[in-house]
């Protein structure tokens, strides 16, 4: 822990003591400033988890704590279990189709925002940023009406003979028997992905509006004069400067749709057939209503699991690209 | 030139046909929210209402006041402790390195992308031996430890456009670490905080998984309150739709009113190098 | 050496700033610390349930007040937890007392949700005695003394029945369609197919919380196996593989084929309220329903809707009954024996059940205080062979009720019998 700021080395001997002393006190009063922190996170954060880890190869599966050692017991139980395998399903399903539309709105509107052509901008950003604002409480209340089949967005659908069953739906397309489940994508879940999408695509639009506005307009010119179209500007050139930003959305989204909770129990809940079930809620439930804690600690590390795959990397990379 | 006459045209269509989809549950919102419950019924949903009626929303806060009560002293005593505390490790790791300081901060960095229901059963257990179980308090307090990386993350990043130069002239100057703070980064940072406490409100604000396992009935915060009144007797929309509205006024000036600010710490909080 | 100390003084400085704002932080709660409680803990007897709803919180109230009458002395609280009919509750209790600061007394569904619990826990106190010197060991039906006993000790006081198995009716479609209430299941089919060719929906669902499904599975098992062999299900004494189980669940399984497109997004108001409206002809909900149609929707029994027992249900009596009892380590336990005195008097029953809709636990309540709907009810349950609920807690441990929830969800999509009947069977294990 000797302060590792060099001296400077032309001043005088008494001075140099002086400073080197200074920068003693100054260097334990950084620390102090950052201890108590660290020791908040290094025992609600690193902490916490291990003693998660710790339940979930415990006994405690009832009202009253049982920490005697289960092994893998639980996570085999969560490997075989119908619900655990929809959610996993459903995850992924969710995920791959957020991100997937998010990215192509959030860019798609960001390039049609930054035309030179259109004014009013302003005011079309702020309409597309203000769910952000928003909870996902909010957003699931709304949209659990707006998509309620016998409610809804269908009475203006009826009459063009149309009538999803949106979240209530319980097909699943190109499904295939995979393990205990029907493997596909749940049609459910893309009332859930519709109002997920609503509330984030601003994120993504702001982070590529911010993306494009530093791209050079030298560029630009310089591809229009080499004759290229719009369109092969932007897919030969703009998108591909673009993609640092699009790797942080996507690291972004991902750690959202696999954390996400509040915004399935508030809209849908775990569904039929757990069509629209995820990790998040089934923990919630599993642990503190059903009273299965080692299971919902099991659920709890699993998704901190997928999570740190896509999270550790890129945070290590990051630190990488820094020093 | 030609194109563009084609294109602009073009361009507001598709804008302006998003903007509609963007605007939908706010039109749903807001209707409903002004209709006597008579007329809140599966064939009317779209249409407006016959004449306004506000009946709802005084329900609607009737039932949520406290709530939103406890949401505010929940809010604002976190987001300034959180705040606080990111300032002061931003500081240490933008301007005060030393070894190892990055492997710190990468290591609290991690804490804002667990998932919480990952250290849950802990905490509860923790809050419950602290008595702090089903308060404010301890919401607040969990709010202060899980909003350190977000805090941290956004001041380190703010600091780092203060030049490096400025830092050792005022040392040249004989200013110590706590001078430097308080004397010239704490006046530089101000748009920082509005920055941060911004984010801060709004996130802590929206939060439900805590809020939903840590505290119960009268001392919840408004987003789960507003999530149990859907479950209670009838469902009336319209009351639902209010409450929805009152719970998301709050963070919604915010954005009207410092919208800028919203989106920078958007930024701030997501992309760094 | 030196170093060292800075070191130690350092983390002095730490520990004493830690503690500082954790004194701080427990000092400016809203009035809610640890020490607050405590200290009001010892004076006041604290009555902890979900009673928050309309007719409950009445009843409620009603009963607390005549408590006070009695006993002008001690203080009461009214500690209830709103939300998630009684959900939040549960986890409220659970989190007490697993830190060993229990309430007074509280809220509990009579049987397996207190015996497999607390009781197993060894945190609840036997009231034996208590029966003993209130004369209540005839005053309580004997199969309800005995959901509410484990190994021949008495946990809880009984205040209210509700009873699970009725099928309630639109009785205008009944009548415009010439037809009458089931009574078998093969009358409920053949009333259901002649209501589907009209392009009514025969039985409405509310399944959002999955608790309604398994609420009719309950009652199919019930027909089908009789009180006795119902109750031995729970115990192990039958296996979930027994061709009545699985003949329940095909039952179950046609009688899904009849339900609304919807139930998914619906819960049990909802799924009522398609039966009051007229676009659903029938619904198996517990008759706490009854409050809901006539309180809530303003209809009047027996002339807009009307009620029967579930199909070849007749003569049985599926309970859930709301019990209060005495934890271990309150500080103020005679405190706590008078107020469950008072719970399980004739004056306090008649107290708090016309209010919240359901009947009295006593056999000797006053007849008079309650509606048409409670008289017969109060009858039935005097004359019927009472079964615990498996859907709300009474027939088995919560942890297998979240299974068997589970199991259920999956099979009203899937209608597969023999997945169903190994989900039963794998959860059952956890009986033992």
């Amino acid at each position: 822990m000797e302060p590792a700021k060099t001296v400077h080395v032309n001043q005088q001997p008494i001075i140099q003591v002086k400073k080197r002393k200074k920068l003693t006190t100054d260097r334990w009063m950084s620390i102090l400033f950052l201890i108590p922190s660290v020791i908040l996170i290094a025992i609600f954060v690193y902490g916490f988890i291990g003693w998660t880890g710790y339940v979930s190869v415990s006994n405690w599966n009832t009202i009253v704590p049982d920490f005697s050692f289960a092994g893998m017991k639980n996570y085999l139980y969560l490997l075989n279990d119908f619900r655990f395998q929809a959610d996993l399903r459903n995850t992924l399903a969710f995920t791959v189709l957020f991100i997937a539309l998010v990215i192509i709105l959030g860019m798609g509107l960001a390039i049609l925002l930054d035309q030179k052509l259109v004014r009013g901008e302003s005011i079309f950003r702020n309409i597309f940023f203000f769910p952000m604002a928003l909870s996902f409480v909010v957003t699931g209340v709304v949209w659990q009406w707006i998509l309620n089949p016998s409610t809804g967005i269908n009475l203006f659908l009826k009459n063009f003979g149309i009538e999803p069953k949106w979240y209530t739906d319980t097909n699943i397309l190109a499904g295939f028997e995979w393990g205990k489940i029907e493997f596909g994508l749940p049609v459910a879940i893309i009332a859930v992905v519709i109002a997920a999408v609503w509330q984030m695509t601003g994120f993504a639009l702001a982070m590529y509006l911010a993306g494009l506005r530093g791209i050079p307009d030298d560029i630009r010119e310089a591809a229009r004069m080499d004759g290229c179209t719009e369109f092969q500007l932007y897919r030969k050139i703009i998108i591909p400067l673009l993609k640092p930003i699009t790797v942080s959305v996507i690291i972004m989204m991902a750690h959202i749709s696999l954390k996400i909770f509040d915004l399935i129990y508030a809209m849908t809940g775990p569904g039929a057939n757990f069509v629209t079930d995820v990790p998040g809620v089934n923990m919630f439930e599993t642990t503190f209503r059903g009273n299965y804690y080692a299971n919902g600690a099991a659920i709890a590390i699993i998704m901190l699991l997928s999570v740190a795959i896509f999270i550790v990397p890129y945070l290590w990379s990051n630190r990488k690209g820094e020093s | 030139m030609g194109i563009s006459k084609i294109r602009r045209p073009l361009l507001y269509i598709v804008l302006i046909l998003f903007s509609f989809f963007f605007l939908i549950p706010v039109y749903v919102m807001l209707v409903t929210s002004v209709k006597p419950l008579d007329e809140v019924n599966l064939a009317d949903m779209w249409s407006l209402p016959s004449a306004l009626d506000f009946s709802s929303y005084s329900e609607a806060f009737g039932k949520l006041a406290p709530n939103l009560l406890n949401s505010f002293y929940l809010v604002i005593p976190a987001t300034i402790i959180s705040a606080l505390l990111g300032a002061m490790n931003g500081y240490v790791i933008s301007k005060w390195k030393f070894k190892g300081s990055e492997i710190v901060f990468t290591g609290i960095l991690f804490g804002m992308f667990i998932p919480y229901q990952s250290i849950l059963i802990p905490l509860i257990q923790f809050l419950r031996e602290m008595g702090l179980y089903n308060t404010i308090t301890g919401l607040v307090f969990v709010h202060v430890v899980y909003g350190i990386p977000i805090t941290t993350l956004m001041f380190r990043n703010f600091f780092a456009n203060i030049p490096d130069e400025m830092i050792e002239s005022a040392k040249m100057d004989g200013a110590g670490f706590l001078g430097i703070f308080r004397y010239m980064i704490l006046p530089l940072s101000i748009s920082g905080f509005v920055v941060v406490g911004i984010w801060q409100f709004t996130n802590i604000w929206n939060e439900f998984l805590f809020a939903a396992t840590i505290t119960q009935s009268d001392q919840q915060p408004i987003m789960v309150a507003l999530q149990n009144l859907s479950g209670s007797q009838i469902v009336q929309w319209n009351v639902q739709m209010a409450g929805a509205l009152i719970a998301a006024l709050p963070t919604l000036l915010v954005y009207i009113f410092l919208g800028k600010y919203f989106v920078r710490g958007l930024l701030a909080g997501s992309v760094k190098g | 050496m030196k170093k060292f100390r800075i070191l130690l003084a350092f983390l002095l400085v730490v520990s004493f700033a830690l503690e500082a704002c954790n004194n701080s932080e427990k000092s400016t709660g809203s009035g809610d610390g640890k020490n607050n409680k405590e200290s009001s803990k010892a004076a006041k007897l604290e009555i902890f349930s979900w009673w928050t709803g309309a007719g409950e919180e009445d009843g409620l109230l009603a009963l607390l007040d005549l408590f006070s009458e009695e006993y002008p002395d001690i203080k009461v609280e009214n500690a209830a937890v709103a939300g998630g009919a009684g959900t939040n509750a549960k986890a409220v209790l659970a989190s007490r007392m697993q830190g060993n600061d229990p309430p007074s007394t509280f809220q509990v569904h009579g049987g397996e949700e207190l015996n497999a619990s607390w009781v197993a826990a060894g945190k609840m106190e036997p009231l034996n005695d208590l029966y003993e010197s209130e004369g209540w060991n005839d005053k309580f039906p004997q199969d309800l003394i005995d959901m509410v006993s484990k190994d021949g000790k008495i946990y809880s006081v009984p205040v209210n029945i509700h009873r699970s198995n009725v099928l309630w009716y639109n009785k205008k479609i009944f009548e415009e369609n010439g037809l009458q209430p089931p009574a078998t299941f093969d009358e409920f089919f053949a009333v259901s197919e002649q209501l589907k060719d009209k392009g009514i929906t025969p039985l409405a669902l509310g399944d959002k919380e999955p608790w309604t499904a398994t609420h009719i599975f309950e009652n199919i098992l019930l027909a089908k196996l009789g009180p006795d062999d119902y109750k031995k299900l729970w115990t192990g004494d039958i296996s979930f593989k027994d061709d009545r189980v699985v003949k329940s669940a095909e039952i179950f399984a046609k009688m899904i084929g009849y339900i609304n497109d919807d139930h998914s997004s619906r819960n049990w108001q909802d799924a009522s309220q398609l039966v009051a409206n007229g676009e659903a002809a029938m619904n198996i909900m517990g008759d706490w329903a009854k409050g809901y149609f006539v309180n809530d929707l303003k209809l009047k029994v027996n002339e807009d809707f009307g009620y029967v027992v579930t199909p070849e249900t007749d003569g049985y009596f599926m309970v859930i009954t709301d019990t209060f009892g005495l934890p271990k380590g309150v500080k103020n336990p005679d405190d706590v024996k008078k107020f469950l005195g008072v719970l399980g008097s004739v004056e306090g029953q008649d107290a708090f059940n016309p209010l919240k809709g359901s009947i009295p636990a006593r056999i000797d309540a006053e007849v008079s205080k309650y509606d048409e709907y409670g008289k017969a009810a109060m009858d039935d349950f005097k004359a019927s062979k009472l079964t615990p609920s498996l859907a709300h807690g009474s027939a088995a441990p919560e942890g297998f009720l979240t299974r068997v929830n589970q199991a259920v969800n999956i099979f009203v999509t899937q209608k597969d019998v023999d997945q169903f009947i190994n989900a039963l069977e794998t959860a059952a294990q956890e009986l033992k």
